[in-house]
Formats: structure tokens, sequence, C-alpha cells
């Protein structure tokens, strides 16, 4: 019986070979018997490989309908010549690897991408650079693949006329990581995907968002670095997002944030820095979101809150150097403030066991002023400012009674550096 | 007038408060550039510490020298000298000596560590320009309050106010009638009440030009758009003029009639 069943297994294991060996290397090159990725596409059998060497090729609107990799030796560069949509997938089990692609169409009605993803399952992109975009990589209902250390560098000006780095619609269980993503309008963009996990990649300059997630739930992005963008991170209506590690940095203008958080419940917030940034964390109408360990260094504003959010704790995190730690608009405080350090906190530690004894007021008067009249903001830096806020702190009048730290460390907790 | 300036500026620069006033600033100077080393971020504490203090050691020196040279004015009032020359000369020679102090202590440890290397130098100009403004704004004004009052205690006192009075109370009455007619559209009141008043014109041209502007908003950029081109300027500029000008008119046309 043993036997048998050991010949079974050699039989099994010859079939696989000659399948494999079935799976052919297709060169395509400016003088090999074929010329065209297009062409190599319809002649190739499923899940052969299309060798693509270096060159120029000017193709759009190429179809991929079967199981292929398509690997690009030395960067081979395809042209789509400003006509439109350059690679769509519509097969499973696709890769994409080492091809450089330029020049994707600008369209007003339809989302011309350089790489689209369609109903498909398992597919990989990989060593892919993008240049002359319109929207990068785009995927549509398409599950269980993989976006990885891809760079795409756009050139966009206009919101209007610009698409988006990395785009995700419908799709779930996606790795994206180790991609570099600049000048485009969003940096990477999630609407209605789930389960996606989005890690160590650099999203800068982009017009609008560095991150933008829309109706996705339950989504990770660690490890990754977002800087002068129009803002880093917008994360809307969705649910469950954990944001672990991340750096948010110089987000810095009239109308910019790190990170904005707009109908956002249960999320997680661990370990980032937010440095530089306008406002650190804008948020409105967000519920019960832990905020642990961030650092927010030299913000115009750290924290701005919105809007009715409630039972969203802050704790251990360091406050340092922002022109205004929190600001609040309204006299009702549902938030708890517990155990952070704040580079403003004067107050003293009689017992020596590295807590304050005087509670920390986060809220400024000229905060809560400059929420009410936002023209007194012209008043900043001004003495009268600091000695009026200064009385305030004294004795808070104005600013919400029990929205305080009442146990700030004295000591920042950890240093990153 | 030259020789009664060269005679009162070389009298100041000799005194030892000139020094203390000079070494304080070369001190400031170093220090913030030791502990920071980025010169356009030291130029914001500056800032800070530019439109309060500027103002008030303006203020009390200029006081300070009118009465404590009053004797000696006497004297020279007695010989045929031109009033307006006596009296124009120690002011100049009291505003330049401060402002020089203020130019050498502060340009001095920003020119060592590199200012002329970084872009941070039309800022720093910018605060120095303001700063001597100041200097001369203040000790014109103090110079009007010394020589209205015989009575040094009162003297003190009034100078002492207006300094209270143009560096924390404006700005008061300023902040109560933002937030009162807080329904009406505020921007082009708060752009006038900001240029009437030279600490505050001075806090928010510098301001402007630094990354903080980006903390002002919407107001902001109404002030952006009204500084940022050159007739803006050029108001802000003859603002401080205006300033520096009336009360030195006033001083002139003052000395001419008081009665030693």
């Amino acid at each position: 019986m043993s036997a048998y069943t050991n010949i079974l297994f050699i039989v099994f294991c010859l079939v696989l070979t000659v399948q494999r060996s079935f799976a052919n290397t297709i060169p395509i090159c400016v003088d090999c018997e074929i010329t065209t990725i297009t062409e190599g596409v319809s002649v190739a059998m499923e899940y052969d490989t299309l060798l693509i060497n270096k060159g120029v090729y000017k193709e759009f609107n190429i179809l991929i309908d079967k199981p292929l990799t398509l690997l690009g030796q030395d960067y081979p560069i395809i042209d789509g010549e400003d006509k439109g949509e350059i690679i769509r997938i519509i097969s499973d089990h696709v890769t994409l690897d080492g091809l450089f692609i330029i020049n994707v169409g600008t369209s007003y009605t339809s989302d011309y991408a350089a790489i689209r993803v369609v109903k498909s399952e398992h597919f990989l992109i990989q060593n892919v650079v993008l240049e002359k975009l319109f929207f990068g990589i785009y995927l549509e209902k398409s599950s269980q693949g993989r976006i990885f250390h891809n760079k795409i560098i756009g050139d966009a000006i206009d919101e209007y006329n610009s698409g988006n780095g990395i785009q995700l619609w419908h799709s779930h269980n996606v790795e994206v990581d180790r991609n570099i993503v600049r000048g485009v309008r969003d940096g990477i963009y999630l609407e209605f995907s789930d389960n996606i996990t989005i890690n160590n990649n650099t999203s800068t300059d982009n017009l609008r968002y560095g991150l933008h997630f829309m109706f996705s739930n339950d989504d990770v992005y660690t490890n990754n670095t977002f800087e002068n963008n129009g803002a880093g991170v917008a994360v809307m209506f969705s649910k469950r997002i954990k944001m672990y590690k991340n750096n948010f940095r110089k987000n810095w203008g009239t109308a910019s944030y790190g990170m904005l958080l707009k109908e956002i419940n249960d999320a997680e917030i661990k370990d980032n820095i937010f440095e530089e940034n306008t406002i650190g964390i804008n948020i409105e109408g967000s519920n019960r979101i832990t905020y642990t360990k961030n650092d927010f260094v030299s913000n115009g504003w750290a924290v701005k809150v919105l809007g009715a959010c409630y039972a969203n704790t802050f704790s251990q995190n360091n406050f340092l150097y922002n022109s205004f730690d929190i600001s609040y608009n309204s006299k009702l405080n549902d938030n708890t403030f517990e155990q952070n350090y704040w580079s403003d906190y004067t107050g003293y530690d009689l017992n020596k066991d590295g807590i304050g004894d005087v509670p920390y007021r986060p809220v400024k008067l000229f905060s809560y002023i400059v929420n009410r009249t936002p023209e007194t903001i012209v008043l900043l830096r001004s003495l009268f400012m600091d000695i009026i806020d200064f009385s305030e702190k004294v004795s808070p009048i104005f600013t919400p009674d029990n929205l305080m730290d009442a146990n700030p460390l004295m000591k920042r907790q950890y240093d990153r550096n | 007038m030259l020789k009664i300036l060269k005679y009162s500026f070389f009298d100041l620069i000799r005194s030892r408060w000139s020094y203390v006033y000079f070494l304080f600033y070369l001190l400031l100077g170093f220090v913030l550039l030791f502990l920071n080393n980025d010169v356009s971020k030291a130029v914001i504490t500056l800032m800070n510490i530019i439109i309060v203090l500027v103002p008030l050691i303006g203020t009390i020196f200029g006081v300070m020298y009118y009465y404590n040279s009053k004797e000696f004015t006497e004297l020279l009032l007695a010989q045929p000298i031109k009033r307006s020359s006596i009296f124009l000369g120690q002011y100049l020679g009291v505003a330049g000596s401060l402002a020089l102090s203020l130019i050498m202590g502060l340009g001095i440890p920003f020119i060592l560590y590199g200012l002329f290397q970084s872009d941070a130098i039309f800022d720093f100009t910018l605060l120095l320009v303001t700063g001597g403004f100041l200097t001369f704004i203040f000790t014109a004004l103090s110079f009007n309050i010394a020589l209205s009052n015989e009575n040094r205690i009162k003297g003190f006192g009034y100078a002492v106010l207006l300094w209270l009075f143009l560096a924390v109370i404006y700005d008061g009455i300023f902040l109560m009638s933002l937030v009162v007619f807080k329904e009406y559209p505020l921007d082009t009141f708060s752009l006038a009440a900001t240029i009437l008043n030279p600490i505050d014109l001075s806090r928010i041209l510098i301001l402007l030009k630094l990354d903080i502007s980006a903390l002002l908003g919407y107001t902001g950029a109404v002030f952006k758009q009204f500084f940022g081109n050159n007739i803006g300027l050029v108001i802000s500029i003859a603002m401080l003029s205006l300033w520096t000008i009336l009360p030195v008119l006033r001083l002139s046309h003052k000395s001419k009639r008081k009665d030693f």
C-alpha cells in the first residue's frame, strides 16, 4: 500500500515537472522574433514568462488575459505616448517585474492608469518605475495581491487633471510595501478596500494626501513616511484602522495637516512621529481612538479637535515645542489625557515618582479665543497673549475644567534617536 | 548739532550701560545659536525678545539720559547754540548708540555662525531694521515725555506707562474689539489696528517672513497679500518712519518754546 502511494507521489511530481517545463520563456526585443509586448502576450501560453529586453516599446492598451510573468531586463521602457491606458490585467496570477512605464494619457472622462488590475487575484507588481503618469497602479475589485518596491514619480500641478499613485478600489487583502510615490494627487488611495497592509512606503510632495482612506476598514499602515504633502494622511469614514510607527513630517501650509481623521471609530494610533506640521492631527467626529506613545514635535497645533469626539484616550505621548498643544472648540470634554509628557509643563514633582503633582492643562486660553474668533490669531506671539495665557494657566476660567492631564510626566518617556 | 551728537554719542559709547546693553545682546546671540545652531530658528526667538525689550530699553534709557544730563543741557543752553540742535543732538546720540549696540551685539554672533551662508539673512536684516526703528521711535517718545515733565518720578511713570500701553494694553483692547465685533468682517480693521502700533507692526512684519505665518490661516493670507506687495511694505516703512519723525518734530518744536 505504501509503495503504491510512493509511486503515485513520484508520478504526480513528474507530471508537475513536465507541466512546468511547458512554461516557456519568450524573449522580446527590437530584433527578436517577437518585437512587441502585445504580440508576446498573444502568442504566450498560460504561465509563460515574457522576457522583455532593454529598449523602447511604444505601446498602449496591452491586455493581459492569461496568467503570465512580464519580466523586464535593465528596465525596458514602455512608452504610451499619452494615448491612454498602458497595461490592463484581467487574469489571475500575473506578475509584472522591472518595467519602466512612461507617458500615460490624461483624460477627463476615464481614469487611464499605467497598470490597471481588474477583477483579478494573486497578482504581483514589483520593481516597476512609472513616470509622467495620470493614474499609476489602479486595482479594481482585485484581491490577494502584492505591490512591492515600485517607484512612482508624477509631475502633477493641478488636482483636477491629475491622478493617484496607487489606487485600490473594492480590493481586499492587498499588501503595499516599500513603494516610493511622489508628485501625484493622492500618493496611495483606498476606497472600499478592507484588510490592506501598507508598510515601509515613502509618499512625498503630493498635491493632496500622502495616503487617503475612504470607507475602508481593518487596514494597517506601519513605518511609512509622509512628507511635504498637501496633507499627510486623510482617514475618512473608516473603522478599525491601525497606524503604527509612521513619520508625518513637514506637511506645512495654511490648510495642511499631518493627519486628518474624519468619522473614524476604534482606531489605534501608536508610535508615530508628527513633526513640523501646521496641524499634527485634525480630528472631526471620531470616537474611541487610542493615541499612545506618539511624538508631536514643533507643530503649529499638535492636536486640533473639532466637533463631537468622544471616548478618545491620549496616553504616554510626547508633546514637544508645539505652538499649541491641544485646541478644542467646545466646552464639553469626554476625552482622557493621561501620563503624557508636555514640554510646556512647569509643575513640580515632590515625591520624585516621575509624575507631576500639579495637573497640566493643555488648552491655552489663546487657542480657545482663536477658535471662537479666528482673526485674533494676528496676536500670535505678542506679550499680551503670553500674559493672559499665564493667568489662565494659574486659574482656568474659560477652558474646559476637566480637560487636563492629571498625571503629566516629568521626563520625556523614550527617545527614538 | 553734529558736535553735540558726537559728544552724546561718545559719552554713551564710553558709559557702562552701553557696554552692558551690547554685551547682553552679544551673549543672547551666542547662547541662542549655541543652543540651537539654526540661524532661522534663532530669528524667531530673537523676535520675541526684540519686540518687548528694545522698546522698553529705549524708553527707560531715553528718560534716564535726559534727566541725568539735565544740568549739562542747561549749561549748553547758556551757549549760543540752537535749541533744536541741542535736543536733537542728544536724542540722536542716545538712539544711535542704542541701535549700534543692538546691531553689533546681535550681528557679531550671527555672522560668526554663518549668517551670510544661510538664507535667513533677509529675515535677520528685517529684524535689525525693525529693531533699529523701535529704538528710534521709543527713544523719541521718551524724550518727549521727559521734556514735558519736570518731575522725574512722573516722567518715569509716564514713560513706563507708554511702553506698557503699546506693548500690552493696546493688544488687549485690540483683542477685546475683535471678540466683541466678531460678527463683522474684521480683516481691514485688524490690518489697520496692526499698522497703527509700531510694536504690532514689527511683530507682524517679521512673523510673515517666517514659516510660522502658516499658522495665521485666512487672516494671515489677507495680511500676506497686503504686506507681501511693494505698497504694503512701503506703507509699513512709512508708518514706522512717521512714528519716528512725529515725536522728533514735537521734540524740536517743544524745546524751542520751553522755559528752562
